[in-house]
């Protein structure tokens, strides 16, 4: 295989604590190597900036509502679809791109992993070919586990080794990497159109609240000693005065420890907290509840935060979070697509414009960046855009620019419309903090890496790792104007997929060997959960249990993740 | 002796059941016998295996009109020759294939610029429209199974075009909160005729024909608590509008199932549209979902691989090098109609048999191929005909579910020997117009 | 203002795209610069002057641009497509997408227009002699947002779906309009001076709409408010006032509900019930029932054989079930 160098580069690497210092880094064999032979090929990187491939931690990017999503919206189509190129299919799609958009982008902007945030398992299928038709980047997919009526029943009944069991057996089924939790309960009682906004709304029927959802799959997370966290959205997403809601559920998890052998270090992960972050008892008495959720996760050091930040444009809203966009559809009266699964979850979609002359629109975009800003530790606070909730991934690159520039923050705020009020209801002109080039390393490789317990493999440069390298044209020291910034990432100089070349001065050049990344966590044989599985699937869902399994051809380039759960 | 296959999917309509059982032959060469399938499904898996009755070579029209026997390598030819030099060639059909096949078909049609299209054009596309005006709240089959207290059929006819459909999911199971089955669901069924499944309601709106959309807009209005104008609205009277809204909004949980009745009656887009309307505002008051009758077993699937590949469910205008989308403008019945396009090719699919018939004259004008296991109206009129292995029964593949539920479809008995599947096929086709492009 | 005469001297085999027929794009172009610019067909590009005679030259601006088309232009797409300054004119009939997406000047077809014309539009003035097809001054597929301004002026009559999603602007139709008039509109004034098949104003937020003709019957979930005097083409007229679309949701400004409205000329009498909309079976005459018996004597034909001879003979285009039937009953 080839042999690379990129010499001269200024290195931004939290795993060997390399801090912009000039640096080589060598590729060979697929995998960063100390050293290479002479024949290696040059990558000259002289006065630009180089970093492992980043690595997105929530996006909707593949699967049923995302397609519905695709399907229904052929106006976020219009105008800006780009033609077959020579090694590119066509694209298009501004907040929902299609599977080969999606890949492309990602890997222009130097992304090199990413991982779906949301998998019904009864679809899992579909998720699985739209990652298989996605280039270039390594993705894994998160089943819900928070509103399946098997977690509700053994949960119910303290039946901690029959969770494990069923998680393991649903991971391995759908080939999913890890346990995500949307609206715990919520997402089912709104199978009778209800929902559950406090941790201790029980679901009707199933009589569990969602602090004991949370509690029992955080506990079984822990227990069978799985990469990732629980990751969780929580209940009451998007109303004024939620941040109660938040802070109550991040209490479950205060003062658990980890138990793991991957390096992961939070016991829970909080998607998206922008949406959660909310003070004000209505929309007109709407504030930043920012500031207190960012003490609580600088105190609490067992978990970790994806931002999803606002990015003020046209967008679509997508969540397992079916009341919720319910409820949007009622505010702003757009089109609605809702699906219910059996047994399972639900699921909305909405379009949203995020219009920054609106005053609430304007708050929360200062929301989601004074929670990267006020965070003390950028290897837990990681930068999204909930992708598309908030706005199109191909937007992070600007708010990298908005966390790295001070001017351009308050640029933005004296712009606004209502900007008298959109301060005095938020935080952000007070603060000028500017995220500097080795934080934003923390915040989109190393730190996410990390948290999903692949920090031996992904977000760093040291030997042996992946060799996922990407060089930015940028130099930190001599950035004049903050649109710099926002170019440079946007279109990466290159981009090193497993040692391949996939990206040359911000065209795709290769479509690599994209990997699915699962998680196979052995337990004892369960044969409770056998017998449960066996009679909930002759009696209650529309599928028969032998077809439900996702096989191993609709993930041809497997990277299974084995972990003892004994 | 024989072997038992269980979990079979059939391969036939949108209900697409995958509790079938097939019994074949020790050699895995002949289908003896079908379990649980209706008696459409089974009439499939039996038919495919009278292999002294199937064509198993492809075929070309001759000057006279006959059709002589050629090779797969000559179809392969001919198909990419076509292809590749057509200034704007259609690319129609995709439903009764495998979304791997569909793939390919997708990478062809990128590369010669054409147009890909699928049954939805005829059936369910005015849906697609619909749901892209105003949404959809909809549900898995199961949530219906499980919960459903109010079935509303509208326009559609399950006891004859989905006959497993209110067995399996809407009118008879016990799920988990409808433990009494048929006794505790009310049934509504909206269609100007006295059908089978009418004959199983507890109300049947016979609602004057082509007059859904003014219903749907006053059962809205008196969902509202609204006026209406006229004693008899669409043929209904008035009180038992307002009857019908009270009937959906006192249960618990509400499914409108519908079909062609509406979706290509007069309005189509707009009835559903109007459907879709009504099952949103029905969730002020209670839980409703709406579900499309889908026909064909696999028309889902080729939405929806359309949908991530390219961004659109059906008509989609691949000529400019980039996706556009307009039904009604790229749409295979407009284009052929307009004399808009210069090849033809379908694949899984009968337009000939239910195209008007100048659509069915063009095609029989242009150079055009057909892919099917069978001699049909559609394949008679085409240059080339190449016969393939069935899907679901021959070939496995995946396939989705009416409720968009992917389900992945076996293969339970061998072709008749030499055959190729549509995705060899196409993978051959692929081949040869990436070597005719190159020049 | 300078003058582009563009004569269409080859007609295409397939239809061509003609996006870059506007004064925006001609501007500040020489006539052998003009000629260079591209147009499409299927999956080929072409040049202008591949299939147009170019005569004169551009303005400076597209405000200072005015082109002349003639020509048998029936087949060419896309003219006037987001044009926001000068002038068009054809002398013949235009294919889907005229003035799409305007934004403002001025474009005027002598001839016919076919559909999908004036999508989009938020300025300008589109003026049709002829008539327009279907989905005139309607949004592209999916997106709430319609015509937003400008003006149409169809002197003719119109298809279906016409102003869907109307947002602002108005419409003038001086003919018929087919069924789905201002479908989920929620601003901008419609004129039908002829008459106007059902469903007008269904799914209406906001909006008003006056057909001086029939309806032919009005939405139940239409109200019919009383009657008002209404200024229309510059004075007033004693209007009946519907208000509705009961069936959709509504505003309110000042604790009073925004409706929508459809005018119609006061004592134009209770609007009555029309004609059935049932598909009427296609019937054949006995007489080519024995024909059809005769011409496939001592036969097994198949329903396509039958179906196609019926086309053929009859120029009746029967549907495939109904053939089929056909068949058994000329059997027995």
């Amino acid at each position: 295989m080839s042999e690379y160098i990129i010499k001269n580069g200024k290195v931004y690497d939290p795993k060997t604590g390399i801090k912009g210092e000039v640096s080589d880094v060598c590729i060979k064999d697929g995998k960063i190597a100390d050293k290479v032979s002479n024949k290696a090929k040059v990558i000259d990187a002289k006065g630009k900036t180089v970093m492992a491939g980043a690595v997105e931690i929530h996006a909707h990017v593949a699967g049923p509502k995302v397609n519905e999503g695709r399907n229904y919206r052929p106006e976020d189509k219009l105008f800006t679809y780009q033609p077959t190129g020579k090694n590119t299919r066509m694209s298009g799609g501004f907040s929902i791109p299609t599977t080969f958009k999606t890949g492309y982008e990602y890997a222009r902007m130097g992304f090199t992993t990413v991982m779906e945030a949301a998998m019904p398992p009864l679809y899992a299928r579909h998720v699985h070919e739209e990652i298989k038709d996605t280039p270039i980047v390594d993705e894994g997919a998160f089943p819900v586990f928070g509103n399946n009526w098997f977690v509700f029943e053994y949960l119910k009944n303290n039946e901690m080794d029959n969770v494990c069991a069923y998680i393991s057996w649903l991971l391995k089924t759908t080939k999913g990497y890890a346990v995500k939790i949307v609206n715990p309960g919520g997402s089912e009682a709104w199978g009778w159109g209800e929902n559950c906004t406090t941790v201790n709304d029980p679901v009707p029927y199933f009589d569990i609240t969602p602090a004991e959802i949370v509690k029992g799959l955080l506990t079984a997370n822990e227990k069978m000693g799985l990469p990732h966290s629980i990751h969780i959205h929580q209940n009451n997403l998007g109303n004024p005065g939620n941040y109660e809601t938040t802070l109550d559920t991040l209490k479950i998890a205060e003062g658990v420890k980890p138990n793991n052998k991957f390096g992961r270090e939070q016991v829970l992960h909080s998607t998206h907290v922008q949406f959660h972050s909310y003070k004000g008892d209505s929309w007109a008495t709407f504030e930043s509840g920012a500031k207190e959720i960012a003490d609580y996760f600088n105190k609490n050091k067992n978990m970790t935060m994806d931002l999803g930040c606002v990015t003020l444009d046209e967008t679509t809203t997508m969540t397992a979070d079916g009341p919720f966009e319910h409820h949007l559809t009622s505010l702003n009266h757009l089109k609605w697509a809702n699906v219910d699964v059996e047994l399972e979850t639900s699921s909305g979609i909405v379009p949203y414009v995020y219009d920054p002359n609106i005053k609430v629109c304007a708050i929360q975009w200062c929301i989601g960046l004074e929670l990267g800003l006020l965070a003390k530790d950028p290897m837990r606070t990681f930068v999204t855009t909930d992708h598309p909730n908030a706005g199109p991934f191909t937007r992070y690159p600007r708010i990298y620019k908005w966390l790295m520039s001070n001017k351009s923050r308050q640029d933005m705020l004296k712009g606004f419309k209502n900007s008298d009020k959109v301060i005095a209801a938020t935080n952000l002109a007070s603060i000028d903090r500017e995220i500097t080039m080795f934080e934003l390393a923390q915040m989109t490789r190393a730190g996410p890496a990390k948290a999903l317990g692949l920090y031996n493999i992904f977000g760093g440069l040291a030997p042996g790792m992946d060799a996922d390298v990407v060089v930015y044209d940028l130099d930190e020291d001599k950035v004049k104007n903050p649109e710099e910034i926002e170019k440079a990432f946007s279109a990466a100089d290159y981009v090193f997929k497993s040692g391949t070349m996939v990206v040359e001065h911000g065209e795709v050049v290769s479509n690599g060997n994209k990997r699915t990344l699962w998680v196979d966590a052995k337990v004892p044989e369960n044969k409770q959960v056998e017998r449960d599985v066996q009679m909930k699937f002759l009696k209650f869902y529309s599928m028969n249990l032998a077809n439900y399994e996702v096989s191993n051809h609709y993930v041809p380039n497997p990277y299974v993740i084995e972990v003892d759960s004994n | 002796m024989s072997k038992t296959i269980t979990d079979v999917i059939c391969p036939f309509c949108g209900t697409l059941c995958d509790d079938l059982t097939v019994i074949t032959d020790d050699e895995g060469k002949k289908i003896l016998d079908v379990e649980n399938a209706c008696a459409i499904g089974a009439e499939k898996f039996l038919h495919s295996s009278d292999h002294a009755h199937r064509v198993t070579r492809p075929r070309k029209l001759q000057e006279d009109g006959s059709f002589k026997e050629i090779t797969y390598e000559e179809a392969i030819e001919y198909t990419a020759q076509m292809l590749a030099k057509a200034k704007k060639p259609s690319m129609y059909g995709w439903s009764s294939t495998s979304c791997e096949a569909q793939s390919v078909g997708h990478e062809i049609a990128e590369l010669c610029g054409a147009l890909v299209d699928n049954t939805a054009a005829v059936c369910h596309g005015t849906t697609l429209v619909a749901v892209q005006n105003v949404g959809i709240p909809s549900c898995t089959l199961g949530e219906v199974k499980n919960r459903a207290d109010r079935i509303v059929f509208w326009g559609c006819n399950p006891a004859h075009a989905h006959p497993r459909h209110m067995s399996r999911y809407s009118i008879f199971p016990r799920g988990y909160f409808t433990g009494k089955g048929q006794k505790q669901r009310k049934i509504i069924v909206v269609d100007p005729r006295c059908t089978d499944t009418a004959s199983l309601a507890d109300v049947h709106l016979q609602v004057e024909q082509g007059y859904d959309y003014e219903l749907l807009q006053a059962i809205r209005a008196a969902v509202r608590g609204q006026q209406l104008t006229g004693d008899i609205i669409a043929g209904v009277p008035k009180e038992k509008v307002y009857e019908a809204a009270e009937l959906l909004k006192s249960g618990r949980f509400g499914v409108i199932f519908f079909g062609m009745g509406v979706t290509q009656s007069l309005g189509k887009d707009h009835n559903i549209d109007a459907a879709i309307m009504l099952t949103k505002d029905l969730n002020d008051y209670t839980k409703f979902s709406i579900i499309a009758m889908r026909g064909h077993y696999n028309v889902t699937g080729s939405g929806q691989v359309l949908g991530w590949q390219f961004g659109f469910p059906y008509s989609v205008d691949l000529s400019r090098g980039f996706a556009r989308y307009n039904p009604g403008e790229t749409g295979t019945i407009e284009v052929l109609k307009r004399k808009e396009i210069d090849a033809f090719f379908v694949l899984g699919s009968d337009p000939g048999a239910h195209f008007p018939m100048q659509c069915v004259k063009e095609i029989s004008q242009l150079p055009s191929v057909a892919i099917d296991p069978h001699i049909t109206p559609t394949t008679a009129i085409c240059k080339v005909h190449v016969p393939v292995a069935f899907v679901g029964v021959e070939v496995g593949g995946n396939c989705y579910r009416m409720d968009n539920v992917p389900i992945e479809s076996r293969k339970v008995v061998e072709p008749p020997e030499g055959m190729m599947t549509d995705q060899q096929f196409l993978e051959a086709v692929l081949k040869r117009v990436k070597e005719l492009k190159a020049n | 203002m300078d003058i582009v005469k563009l004569t269409l001297v080859k007609e295409p085999e397939l239809y061509l795209e003609a996006e870059n027929i506007t004064p925006d794009h001609f501007a500040g172009k020489t006539a052998q610069q003009i000629g260079e610019l591209h147009v499409h067909l299927g999956n080929t590009t072409a040049k202008i002057s591949d299939y147009f005679t170019v005569e004169g030259k551009a303005g400076a601006t597209a405000a200072d641009t005015k082109i002349i088309i003639s020509g048998p232009t029936d087949k060419v797409k896309y003219i006037g497509m987001k044009m926001t300054a000068g002038e068009i004119e054809v002398q013949g009939n235009t294919d889907m997408y005229t003035a799409a997406w305007m934004a403002g000047g001025k474009i005027h077809v002598k001839g016919n227009v076919d559909s999908f014309c004036g999508i989009g539009m938020t300025g300008g003035e589109f003026i049709v002699d002829g008539n327009a097809k279907n989905y005139l001054g309607a949004s592209y597929r999916g997106d709430w947002r319609g015509m937003m301004g400008g003006k149409i002026i169809v002197k003719g009559n119109a298809g279906s779906d016409t102003a869907t999603f109307m947002n602002g602007g108005t419409i003038d139709i001086g003919g018929n309009v087919d069924v789905h008039l201002g479908t989920h509109a929620e601003g901008g004034k419609i004129i039908v001076r002829g008459n106007a098949k059902g469903r007008v104003g269904g799914q209406m937020v906001k909006g008003d709409i006056f057909v001086l003709g029939q309806v032919e019957r009005m939405m139940p979930s239409y109200i019919l408010k009383g009657e008002e005097e209404v200024e229309l083409d510059g004075k007033k007229q004693l209007f009946q006032v519907w208000i509705g679309d009961m069936g959709e949701r509504h505003a309110k400004r000042k604790g009073e509900i925004i409706y929508g409205k459809i005018y119609i000329p006061a004592g134009a009498g209770a609007v009555q019930a029309a004609a059935p909309r049932a598909e009427r079976k296609k019937k054949l005459t006995d007489k080519q029932l024995e024909q059809v018996k005769e011409a496939f004597k001592n036969q097994s034909p198949t329903v396509q054989q039958v179906r196609t001879y019926i086309y053929d003979t009859f120029d009746i285009d029967m549907k495939p079930m109904q053939v089929s039937r056909l068949i058994d009953s000329l059997k027995r």
